[in-house]
């Protein structure tokens, strides 16, 4: 084998592992629990776990349609939508964050009148987190689903019709049984991404605790002022990762 | 109710190909569509269940159109009183056995604990009560099937429909089906029409033969009749006879220029004539005496065909002869040799090409 290949992947897995190796070592492991009870720690976790799950639901209640719509429905135009569709994958959050606030802002293009009409206010609340997540994270779904959708015999929906299923019922009882995995797998991805998220939330939700401070912005400001805080919530990420990764592994990358 | 439960002219264009299938079956009758693969056969099935539109014509079930182009009369699949069998069944993953059977009398509107019932109730009509929780991965061939045809069955449609119901089984599992799918076709009151490219099948199985080839009917009748009076190639092929056509003057039928063979049926103008290749004789030189159609061929192919060779052979027309392996040693008989083909007249059977 070459080493002029070898040296380098070597390097390679190095620069990736030992960052994390970094995170164990220097890990306050004595006083792990008193910190991980901290007020501070549990409200962020807390607040990262029910933002992601929202943003997570969202995602199925508008990307599951959408995904359908791209994997089902000839129109012009649908490489184009599915090219807009993928734009949050490679935008910088933080640009995502910005064009959010251009929206919803109080003074954004709907973020007035929703202002002015319902008295509904986004940026800055952690209403604001949860659409930031789900802005970020949607097309995790959406790829993963609509791949599941293609991949599925279709056939399956003819013989649900000649048995007498409508549309609707044979979406709901035959389409997405049969895409439940590719589902599952893609919700995953997409709440881990959710949980992860930090420059649209900072952009566009604002950093107070208990409202729009999720885990990954209390690592960052805790990173300033107690290095041993910040390294015991970056375990617990780390730890989160690991075992969303463990899962898809062992029960969706497989089989779907 | 008439005589006629379907009432049909499946017109169905897909780019240069035109499909233009008369069909006409009445309650009980289990109709075979046969044909080579392209026929059109299973776009017929399709347009039958409405999931494939008609170009033209018409799809008349029990006196209601259900697609009629011309009038714009259209009844989606899932409201017409159709039953399908897929062939390779299509049996939902995700459920059970049962629920798979009482998933058609759940969307019909019947409480679930009622469609399981009869769900239950349908497997058993099939011999498969004990398998009701399995799932379709958990099944064997033959088993899914029958999970299919109980699905498809359990919604008592006034049109089943069957596509290769036994093309995805192996031979052994494939006797024992046919014999079981024959019973329950002869007891479904609606009307049948089931597709297949295997003649066995469709002589089985069905009440009538359509020959379907190229989109269009070549042939209809009960099997009998259709195997013993082949109006195509295909058809002659399917049943294992010779088949000429040619012109008929008294008992002789002149199926080539150099060739006009003499038959034991009296007949005159177009004519088919058609024998056995196991009637076909051949001599290492020509045959004397009794009255037989004799000429000269040459060996194209010899293959073993059952306990015999069958032997094909080129000249005035070509044949297929059956011979005993013994015979096939003596005339050694390999590509490019000649021989004399000998017919008696008595084996033929000659019959009109019109009408």
């Amino acid at each position: 084998m070459p080493l002029a290949l070898l040296i380098p992947a070597g390097l390679g897995l190095l620069f990736l592992v030992l960052p994390l190796a970094g995170l164990l070592v220097r890990a306050p492991w004595t006083t792990l629990p008193e910190r991980l009870t901290e007020p501070g720690a549990l409200t962020a976790l807390r607040l990262s776990v029910q933002t992601a799950t929202l943003a997570t639901a969202l995602c199925l209640l508008l990307g599951v349609p959408l995904a359908w719509v791209l994997a089902r429905v000839e129109f012009p135009g649908r490489r184009l939508v599915r090219a807009l569709v993928t734009v949050p994958l490679v935008l910088p959050p933080v640009v995502g964050g910005v064009a959010l606030l251009l929206v919803f802002g109080r003074r954004g293009l709907l973020g007035g009148w929703l202002d002015a009409t319902f008295g509904i206010t986004l940026p800055f609340t952690t209403t604001g987190v949860v659409l930031a997540e789900a802005f970020v994270a949607m097309p995790f779904l959406v790829i993963a689903v609509e791949g599941a959708l293609r991949a599925a015999d279709h056939r399956y929906e003819e013989a649900a019709a000649t048995l007498g299923a409508s549309r609707w019922t044979t979406f709901t009882h035959v389409t997405l049984p049969l895409v439940a995995p590719g589902l599952a797998a893609g919700a995953v991805l997409c709440w881990a991404r959710a949980l992860g998220e930090f420059g649209a939330t900072i952009t566009f939700a604002g950093n107070y605790p208990g409202r729009t401070q999720t885990m990954p912005l209390a690592v960052y400001l805790a990173l300033e002022t107690d290095l041993e805080s910040a390294i015991v919530l970056s375990l617990v990420l780390l730890v989160v990762s690991v075992g969303i990764l463990v899962a898809l592994r062992d029960r969706w990358m497989t089989t779907a | 109710m008439s005589d006629r439960l379907l009432d049909a002219r499946l017109v169905v264009d897909r780019g240069a190909f035109r499909l233009d299938v008369p069909l006409r079956v009445a309650p009980g009758e289990v109709v075979a569509l046969l044909g080579p693969n392209g026929a059109g056969k299973t776009t017929a099935l399709r347009a039958l269940a409405g999931l494939h539109p008609l170009t033209d014509g018409h799809v008349t079930l029990d006196e209601v159109d259900l697609d009629r182009p011309a009038t714009g009369g259209w009844v989606p699949t899932e409201r017409r009183s159709i039953g399908v069998v897929f062939q390779d069944y299509l049996l939902f993953p995700h459920l059970s056995a049962l629920d798979n059977v009482a998933f058609g009398p759940r969307r019909r509107g019947i409480d679930r604990r009622a469609a399981r019932a009869t769900a239950r109730e349908w497997l058993g009509r099939v011999g498969l009560d004990a398998h009701a929780q399995r799932r379709p991965r958990q099944l064997s061939g033959g088993q899914a099937q029958r999970v299919a045809l109980a699905r498809a069955l359990a919604v008592a449609p006034s049109l089943l429909l069957l596509d290769e119901p036994l093309a995805a089984l192996d031979a052994r599992t494939r006797l024992d089906t046919r014999a079981e799918l024959h019973r329950h076709l002869s007891a479904h009151a609606g009307a049948t029409v089931l597709v297949t490219h295997d003649p066995l099948d469709a002589l089985a199985l069905a009440d009538r033969l359509v020959i379907v080839e190229g989109g269009r009917v070549v042939q209809e009748g009960d099997g009998p009749s259709v195997t013993a009076r082949p109006r195509t190639d295909y058809v002659a092929r399917l049943v294992g006879l010779n088949l000429y056509r040619g012109r008929a003057d008294g008992h002789g039928v002149r199926v080539s220029p150099e060739l006009t063979l003499t038959v034991a049926d009296r007949l005159d103008g177009e004519a088919f004539v058609a024998f056995r290749p196991a009637a076909v004789a051949l001599h290492p030189a020509r045959p004397e005496g009794s009255p037989r159609n004799t000429w000269a061929g040459t060996v194209a192919g010899v293959q073993r065909h059952g306990d015999n060779v069958r032997v094909q052979l080129d000249g005035p027309i070509g044949v297929a002869a059956d011979v005993t392996p013994a015979a096939a040693a003596q005339l050694r008989l390999i590509p490019g040799q000649r021989v004399w083909v000998a017919v008696k007249a008595t084996e033929t059977h000659a019959y009109p090409a019109t009408g």
